[in-house]
């Protein structure tokens, strides 16, 4: 049976990386820019959810969205404000504004909510985990919950992506930035587009992963987000399917080499996977050179 | 108009460097011979920003609350100053805040706050003899070799055999399981002494697990082992962050041994929509907690409470307790508040080694130094019940 727990904590760990890993990976296919400000936005959604339940008293529900819609428009405004100037100045200059990025969020969370961590509040409080097998398997609410948000999360984004207008866009920019232009693609609103959705998932994955591990800090972004950069590397950055493949074996090496390895090398054995895979496929295991990337 | 604007920062820079070598000057004028100056400069280095700003501030506000009793009930006499410089719990920062103090006049340093940086800021006291006490630095290595740097605190493993003593004599039958962070210095060297200390009585630990992060960590895979081994204790010397996740996680699983943890649990009852009855039964060993009900653990907690709209944890009443030390070490050795950092070091090095004690808010009993540096002093036992800290 703890096999079983295993699997099943293993997945909804991973989903919360793939989540998070497709913020990582939609923004690196379309503007070859790696946002390390994004663990970031991940807390700031979180700590919007907090104050919306715990200080206005709303619905988690309600909560959630409200995270999303501030995460939404702090992945835009960042986006203007930071990265947009700094386009076609060469990756370095990015980068390191992504970096600054994360340290202001940081700091800003620390400013005005303070260095004591706080106790989240669960999504799914109240609902009661379900029993299986005699009662020897004991399930979640958030577990299972984490793992249906995933999947939904992966097919509505596929779908968008192949079938819509907006997500053809994103696709052709991210394929040919100056090609793409000429064909009439606003290219500004392609990129606006995707951090949007990739900070509004930001918000989602938040609330999800402080409802299983409810500690609540200005850093609680920063381990998850570079799980998450390694989820997505591990998948192919750049790639859609990647990400959540990525995220979900991630997930499940670390709970596994945990249970039956050692809790003390688990960290070390998930980023050796990671290094192993980079030797054999440098692109990582859904990247292609020419990929659909998005 | 390149070259203009090249003269006027030139002039601008050096006009800068003129004043702030006067300032200088002036500074250290006032603190060796001004007898106007009756303040004693109090000063540490801590980190008041990035993932441990809550200790840095913790000492920043305790050491405040005591300096500001001490000016107001001696208005007439020596007057202390305190001034704390961030150094982002790193040992290079911390150097240099350090050295900013020296610069700015300090005679005594009570830092470092976190143990890396204390490490590299008492090697410098060393070489320029300014006698340090350390509120919080745990590690052997902060006065190791060096015979003017003294702790308040216990040191890591010290809690671990105090530890150990009190589970073999209170729950003979236990069996032990331990959680530890092996990536933390303070939980790794806590689990290392417990489990010398615990060996050594004949006992046994049937299940030991780590972990790596302190936020966010999925713990069910430890603590499976934990039950699956059949602990029906289960030590934890972690900060109370990981230790409330151990335990809503366990709650979550339906496991439900005793847990014990030490002066890091500390703080769990005042984390913001913590369920307090999750932590119904945790045991803590700590030398302080706010809840305690004497009368000057009480009049402290509601001074802090008052200055900063929360509740003081153990690295504030660490604080505190190292200014009125160091304040009481000072009046003892009769020299004056414009003494020179170093004769102020040797003075105080030799009450500090020469039975000085002192009864603060973070021990039961009055705490003693020993020349190595350490302290002497006892935790007392709480269990959580109701709600509360019950002193066992």
């Amino acid at each position: 049976m703890n096999f079983l727990t295993n699997i099943i904590s293993g997945l909804s760990l991973g989903s919360v990386y793939a989540i998070i890993a497709l913020g990582y990976t939609m923004v690196y296919g379309i503007s070859k820019m790696l946002n390390f400000a994004h663990g970031d936005v991940i807390m700031i959604g979180a700590y919007m959810s907090f104050v919306m339940t715990q200080y206005i008293g709303a619905n988690g529900w309600i909560a959630l969205l409200v995270a999303m819609a501030v995460c939404t428009l702090l992945g835009i405004t960042i986006e203007r404000l930071a990265y947009r100037p700094l386009r076609g100045t060469g990756s370095l200059a990015v980068l390191i504004t992504a970096i600054g990025v994360s340290y202001f969020l940081q700091n800003m969370a620390l400013l005005i909510w303070g260095a004591n961590p706080k106790m989240f509040t669960s999504l799914f409080k109240g609902m009661s985990p379900v029993h299986a097998a005699g009662g020897k398997l004991t399930i979640t609410p958030e577990s299972i919950l984490t793992i249906a948000a995933n999947i939904v999360i992966m097919i509505a984004l596929t779908l968008f992506v192949s079938k819509t207008k907006a997500g053809k866009a994103m696709r052709a920019v991210s394929e040919d930035n100056g090609a793409a232009q000429l064909m009439g693609i606003n290219v500004n609103q392609s990129i606006s587009l995707t951090f949007a959705i990739g900070s509004g998932l930001a918000a989602v994955a938040g609330v999800l992963m402080c409802s299983a591990y409810p500690i609540l800090m200005p850093t609680t972004g920063a381990m998850p987000g570079i799980k998450a950069f390694t989820a997505a590397v591990f998948g192919g950055i750049g790639s859609i399917p990647g990400a959540m493949i990525g995220g979900l074996i991630l997930g499940l090496i670390e709970i596994f080499s945990r249970a039956y390895i050692s809790t003390e090398l688990s960290d070390a054995i998930v980023f050796a996977c990671l290094i192993i895979v980079l030797l054999v496929k440098p692109t990582g295991l859904l990247g292609k050179k020419i990929s659909e990337k998005v | 108009m390149k070259k203009t604007w090249a003269k006027v920062v030139v002039v601008a820079i050096s006009c800068m460097m003129v004043f702030s070598f006067a300032a200088c000057g002036s500074k250290s004028g006032g603190s060796g011979g001004d007898a106007g100056d009756n303040t004693l400069k109090l000063g540490s280095t801590g980190p008041l920003t990035g993932p441990a700003a809550i200790y840095g501030n913790a000492v920043k506000n305790g050491g405040q609350i005591a300096v500001d009793e001490i000016n107001a009930a001696n208005p007439d006499g020596v007057q202390v100053s305190w001034q704390v410089e961030d150094d982002e719990g790193d040992g290079e920062k911390a150097v240099n805040a350090y050295n900013k103090l020296v610069d700015d006049g300090m005679q005594v340093l009570l830092g470092s706050v976190t143990s890396g940086a204390c490490v590299a800021v008492a090697e410098k006291t060393f070489e320029d003899r300014v006698f340090t006490l350390t509120p919080s630095a745990s590690q052997t290595a902060v006065t190791e070799g060096k015979d003017n740097v003294f702790q308040l605190c216990f040191r890591d493993p010290d809690q671990g055999t105090i530890s150990a003593d009190y589970i073999v004599e209170n729950f003979p039958d236990a069996k032990v399981g331990v959680i530890y962070n092996n990536a933390s210095d303070y939980s790794a060297g806590i689990f290392d002494g417990f489990k010398k200390e615990f060996e050594a009585k004949g006992k046994e630990i049937v299940a030991v697990e780590a972990f790596a992060d302190d936020a966010n960590t999925d713990f069910q895979a430890q603590l499976n082992s934990m039950k699956n081994a059949g602990a029906d204790l289960v030590f934890v010397p972690n900060y109370y962050t990981p230790v409330s996740n151990i335990l809503v996680q366990a709650d979550k699983m339906g496991y439900k041994p005793t847990f014990f943890g030490c002066d890091g649990v500390d703080g769990i009852l005042t984390l913001e929509n913590f369920d307090k009855n999750l932590a119904e039964g945790v045991y803590l060993l700590t030398p302080f907690t706010a809840s305690a009900e004497d009368e000057k653990t009480q009049k402290f907690v509601e001074a802090y409470k008052e200055a900063y709209g929360e509740e003081p944890n153990q690295f504030a009443a660490d604080a505190y307790d190292c200014v009125y030390a160091a304040y009481d070490a000072f009046a003892k050795t009769g020299l004056k508040a414009d003494a020179s950092a170093a004769d102020i070091c040797e003075a105080m090095v030799s009450q500090f080694t020469g039975g000085f004690s002192y009864e603060g808010l973070t021990a039961s009993g009055s705490m003693k130094w020993k020349e190595t540096g350490e302290v002497d002093k006892m935790p007392a036992v709480y269990v959580i019940e109701g709600g509360k800290y019950v002193e066992k």
